[in-house]
């Protein structure tokens, strides 16, 4: 204990004897951590928001269709109502809310232009909490009822259709039979979205309008299930499962989208990999200040040595000083990107490279997230590494002969 | 007991392609508190002696005791034990760590044996008054004069009451004033404590507040007794 402190001591104090050194390696290390947090917060918030979108963007977290339906979302894959034990397994506590819909391939025709978009018939009561249609109105209102005759398409379609708010245009898809069904739906909303695939690639209407369209009584295509976090999402998933039965599948979000599990489990890899890129970075300063603090003490250490001190204290030593010049770094690393994530809490703006942005599904306004595992993760493996690097100065200072240490010039 | 004996110790060294004697067959015996100087010219042999009797060199062949304790057959981290528990050691320069106060240099070696913080205070304080350094513990080396720094070093050789003190060419880099303080600091310390002193020096005036001189010459011992019946 008594050694541990006094190497603490030595080496805080070493540490401010080359102020200059020290402040520049503090630099570096400080500016590595902030990297670190920040560039970590804005990958992870970036990520988040793409799952979430995505997630909101209609799988919703478990989805329970045909088996067929995701080679081939249309009329011919489709579902019973859930019947009495599926809805009791939908009360779960974890589910917050839970829709059914209508999804099938059609098209859609105003008076001058021609559009594929993916029909999506609703419950508007409770798919306002699932997805982001009823969130990203931004004219007209929303679906008031499953029986409602309106239609809401995304402005970008609507532009595309050269048509607007309370014009009328047909809705035209296939029926089991595979006759064309057709009906006029008048606008009643638009959307406007983050991503133009969404505002592209969907129209919405009352479910049972869709229903009746298509001649399908009220069979539907998918329930979609959003639950309270993401880990409650595998406890769902199994009780819904569960109760299902066989003639239906049940998916959770990161089966019915295999890219936004991938990005999601990415996250955690990247999160390591960079805090490992930013060390190799830092250590070769680290290592070299440490080198040169030994090449300076060579008559310091010899006389310790001479004095009785054993190897194993000098290498404590210089480890102490190492890991005490990381903590400070750490330190203010830490409080600067805490300052910085700070300023940018409602987001930074990307619009510059939207287009890009928008290519991995993600907006052009990124909130960072930042995660206490994160934090600690970037700190803790800064130490770690550290204080690994710091083992060959340390090692090389333990090895000096005193007699020879003691006389260098 | 003796405080330190030394049987046929040989040492060479290479320098180069050259070889080069450092001791050659020394046989020396110092007893407890005696007052005793190496002399020798430069390359006698006399640091090369004085850093095999600390455990700070191996020789070549011979046996070295010191308290009684074999020396020469110890491993590093033995011999790194002796010297932290029964040896204190003045070097000619660089003797203080520079990022420590004077009272935290005298405490150093008292840190490194485990001691509680209060004893090492007790004891740097009396130390430092005995060198006549009384207030000047918080004062950090580059704040002190050569000869303030070796009395420093010198509470530290003598704090922690080891079985011998051994001194490099002490005054190599004093003044002569500050030089005969110092010796005479030495003197008061071995009359009034009894501290064994062996004391590696070419300087007259050093030799002569000695009790014993043991010269060498080419590493070879060459002289014993008191200072003034030795050789010239």
């Amino acid at each position: 204990m008594a050694t541990l402190r006094l190497a603490l001591q030595l080496g805080w104090r070493n540490l401010w004897r080359n102020k200059r050194r020290t402040g520049i390696m503090l630099a570096a290390i400080g500016v590595g951590a902030w990297a670190m947090i920040f560039v970590t917060a804005f990958s992870r918030g970036m990520v988040d928001q793409v799952v979430r979108d995505g997630i909101r963007a209609l799988p919703g977290h478990v989805q329970i269709h045909h088996p067929g339906f995701r080679d081939d979302p249309s009329v011919a894959t489709l579902i019973d109502r859930p019947r009495a034990d599926l809805v009791a397994a939908l009360t779960d506590e974890a589910v917050t809310s839970w829709t059914s819909r209508v999804r099938v391939p059609a098209v859609v025709s105003s008076e001058r232009e021609t559009r594929g978009v993916t029909l999506v018939g609703i419950d508007p009561e409770t798919e306002r909490d699932i997805s982001f249609v009823a969130d990203d109105l931004v004219e007209g209102r929303f679906l008031e009822s499953p029986e409602d005759k309106g239609l809401i398409l995304g402005r970008k379609m609507a532009e595309r259709l050269e048509t607007g708010l309370g014009k009328r245009v047909v809705v035209m898809s296939q029926t089991p039979s595979n006759d064309i069904a057709e009906r006029g739906f008048r606008i009643v909303g638009l959307f406007e979205s983050e991503l133009e695939a969404q505002e592209l690639g969907f129209a919405f209407a009352g479910e049972e309008q869709v229903q009746s369209l298509l001649e399908i009584g009220d069979r539907t295509s998918e329930i979609a299930i959003a639950v309270a976090d993401l880990e409650k999402v595998k406890p769902v998933f199994e009780t819904v499962e569960a109760a299902a039965g066989e003639e239906v599948e049940v998916a959770p979000w990161f089966e019915v989208d295999s890219f936004l599990f991938s990005l999601h489990t990415m996250m955690d890899s990247f999160v390591y990999l960079w805090v490992i890129i930013v060390f190799l970075a830092l250590s070769f300063g680290l290592v070299n200040t440490l080198v040169m603090a030994v090449f300076e003490r060579v008559r310091e250490i010899g006389l310790m040595l001479a004095l009785g001190v054993t190897p194993r204290n000098i290498r404590a030593q210089i480890v102490a000083e190492a890991l005490l010049l990381l903590v400070v770094g750490l330190v203010l690393g830490n409080v600067a990107a805490w300052v910085t994530l700070s300023l940018f809490k409602d987001g930074v703006d990307l619009s510059v490279v939207s287009e890009g942005l928008q290519q991995m599904g993600a907006a052009s306004v990124l909130i960072p997230s930042v995660t206490l595992e994160d934090v600690l993760t970037a700190n803790v493996l800064v130490l770690v590494l550290g204080f690994f690097a710091s083992l060959s100065p340390a090692w090389r200072a333990s090895r000096l002969e005193p007699v020879e240490a003691i006389t260098k010039v | 007991m003796p405080a330190v004996e030394c049987r046929h110790l040989n040492k060479t060294y290479r320098q180069g392609d050259l070889e080069v004697v450092g001791l050659r067959d020394v046989d020396l015996v110092i007893e407890s508190g005696e007052f005793t100087c190496l002399s020798a010219p430069s390359g006698g042999g006399k640091t090369t002696l004085l850093n095999a009797i600390g455990g700070l060199d191996q020789p070549d062949s011979g046996e070295i005791l010191v308290d009684g304790e074999r020396v020469d057959t110890m491993s590093k981290a033995e011999r790194a034990s002796l010297r932290l528990h029964k040896i204190g050691f003045v070097f000619q320069a660089y003797n203080l760590i520079p990022v420590l106060s004077a009272s935290e240099n005298v405490e150093f070696v008292m840190q490194v044996q485990g001691l509680s913080k209060e004893e090492r205070r007790q004891r740097s304080t009396q130390a430092l008054a005995d060198v006549g350094l009384e207030g000047l513990g918080d004062r950090r080396p580059a704040q002190m004069s050569g000869g303030q720094q070796q009395r420093v070093a010198v509470a530290r050789a003598i704090v922690s009451e080891p079985v011998l003190v051994l001194a490099d060419e002490p005054t190599a880099n004093l003044d002569s004033q500050t030089s005969e303080q110092l010796m005479e600091l030495f003197q008061s310390l071995n009359e009034n404590r009894g501290t064994t002193f062996v004391i590696a020096t070419h300087d007259e005036g050093v030799m002569a507040y000695t009790r014993r001189r043991v010269r060498l010459l080419d590493g070879r011992l060459v002289g014993d007794g008191p200072p003034e019946a030795a050789p010239s």
